[in-house]
């Protein structure tokens, strides 16, 4: 089982609290209808699904239910850092080489 | 390739067992193929052994990363069914079944297919309604599957508790006769061998680095840790891994890869004479020819290639089965053991060609490939082969995501994956 330090509550807490909530840092179209459906399916099918540094979303379900997001590496289950949902996307990973 | 037969056996008796040739070889790779498939796992190698015997293309490769079906092959737990809802679900995987129906004869080596029923749980009126709607349009597509009473299910699988006072009480199955199990390594090893003889190089420990791509996008080969090799046509067939190599090849795709577990007890006398399975309590139960109980549990919840996943989610599996069966409360598990599944987001698989010409992928198996592992290899060796699918994996293109024409076995929640 993982565990898992939400950036709001600042505690490192059991998977079981949380519940993952896929990609990260996927905007979501102000004018939907308007999509086309190229764009709609980048949106709402296509993932990175990286082997190696993933960014994706968690929601502390059974804590302070707020979504946050998170930086692991998916061969290892290691979490690199977590950060409040609407923060940037880190562009320097602490631990990571380069 | 020698056959197989109570003969041979009396004859290598007769000789201390000196006379087994190996079941396939393992040349060096050549510099240029017609066909390379990625990754010899079940239906990597089913696609290349009906590339040689149906459509007579032998100069193909089959590389693998690690061992041949050491992958999700050797770690899935055999069920084989065909009871999906929709007509394209069914048609292929009722496809996939009527070859496993002489398939160890078909490729001279015992894949002990052994149809022995698989019984879907009812528990609430939900499930009632919605594994009737499986039994009326499973019948209407010409495959078996049928009602029984908690009384019928009970006389079908004897261990299952089916007491009212049960937390989750039975109150009816849906059983399909003809689904059963099969041995897993079999499979992978008979293809190998029957494509083996017939000219397909097996590569092994030859991971796949990059694909090379001309100026006008078609695939020229692969890179690999053994050095390039040419093709006019590579299949992907990574499982797992499948969106990494397509990402060489320029391809973003719809799948997300996830651990998924299963584990084995102790072996004991014959006890549960069937598959059964219960979505609602998220388990599924039937036992080797060894007497291991073989047990399949859950996904994780995040992306990972760990190929491990997390104690609660066996847990989470072993509560239930406890309560389906009682009598297994003091069973000792042996061993369990993770695989990383490619999901699409609804929950078909593709087999198709791709955006770039001469690149094919079959993939998104999820957690449920194995079953369809002879109709899988069978139809994507065609389209290979022609170039165009085979009428019954038409549907299940990559296109689909943009079009809006899913196959959404997701939704139709009963038939776990």
């Amino acid at each position: 089982m993982l565990l898992i330090r939400c950036p709001y509550c600042e505690e490192e807490r059991p998977e079981l609290e949380f519940r993952n909530a896929g990609e990260a840092h996927i905007a979501r179209s102000a004018n939907m209808a308007g999509e086309s459906d190229d764009d709609f399916e980048k949106f709402f099918f296509i993932r990175s699904n990286p082997k190696g540094i993933i960014y994706e979303r968690w929601r502390h379900m059974h804590g302070c239910a707020r979504f946050f997001n998170a930086v692991r590496d998916t061969v290892t289950d290691r979490f690199v850092m977590t950060y409040k949902a609407g923060e940037p996307k880190p562009s320097k990973l602490p631990g990571v080489g380069k | 390739m020698k056959k197989y037969s109570v003969f041979a056996i009396a004859r290598e008796a007769m000789r201390g067992h000196k006379g087994w040739e190996e079941q396939w070889s393992s040349p060096e790779p050549r510099k240029e193929y017609d066909v390379i498939i990625v990754g010899a796992g079940g239906h990597g190698l089913a696609t290349a052994y009906y590339l040689a015997t149906v459509h007579g293309i032998t100069n193909v490769a089959v590389l693998e990363k690690g061992w041949l079906g050491g992958g999700n092959t050797g770690r899935n737990t055999t069920i084989i069914r065909s009871n999906y809802l929709y007509d394209e679900s069914a048609g292929i995987y009722d496809h996939a079944l009527k070859l496993w129906d002489g398939l160890s004869q078909e490729l001279n080596y015992n894949v002990m297919y052994s149809a022995r029923g698989v019984m879907m749980l009812a528990h609430n009126v939900h499930d009632v309604q919605v594994l009737k709607r499986h039994v009326h349009a499973n019948r209407l597509n010409g495959i078996d599957n049928e009602w029984l009473t908690p009384e019928q299910a009970k006389e079908f699988c004897p261990p299952l508790n089916t007491s009212r006072d049960a937390r989750y009480p039975v109150v009816g199955a849906a059983l399909q006769r003809r689904g059963g199990t099969a041995r897993h390594d079999a499979v992978a090893w008979g293809y190998a061998r029957g494509a083996s003889a017939r000219g397909v190089h097996i590569i092994q420990n030859c991971e796949v680095t990059g694909v090379k791509r001309a100026a006008n996008g078609a695939v020229l080969g692969v890179d690999t840790t053994r050095g390039f090799i040419g093709a006019k046509k590579v299949g992907v067939v990574a499982a797992g891994h499948s969106s990494v190599i397509m990402n060489m090849a320029g391809v973003r795709m719809p799948l997300e890869s996830y651990p998924l577990q299963a584990l084995v007890s102790e072996p004991v006398k014959p006890v549960v004479p069937c598959v059964v399975m219960s979505n609602t309590v998220h388990a599924y139960i039937s036992q080797s020819d060894k007497g291991e109980l073989v047990i399949g549990a859950g996904t994780d919840q995040y992306v990972s290639y760990s190929q491990t996943g997390g104690l609660h989610i066996l847990q989470h599996t072993l509560d239930a089965i406890c309560e389906m069966f009682p009598i297994f409360t003091r069973m000792k598990m042996l061993r369990s053991w993770g695989g990383i599944v490619d999901v699409t987001p609804d929950r078909s698989p593709i087999l198709a060609k791709t955006p770039v010409p001469g690149l094919y992928v079959n993939c998104g198996w999820g957690t449920g490939g194995f079953k369809a592992t002879p109709g899988s290899g069978h139809v994507f060796a065609h389209t290979i082969a022609k170039d165009d699918p085979h009428p019954i994996n038409a549907p299940f293109t990559i296109e689909r995501f943009r079009t809006g024409r899913l196959i959404d076995e997701a939704a139709a929640a009963a038939v776990a994956h």
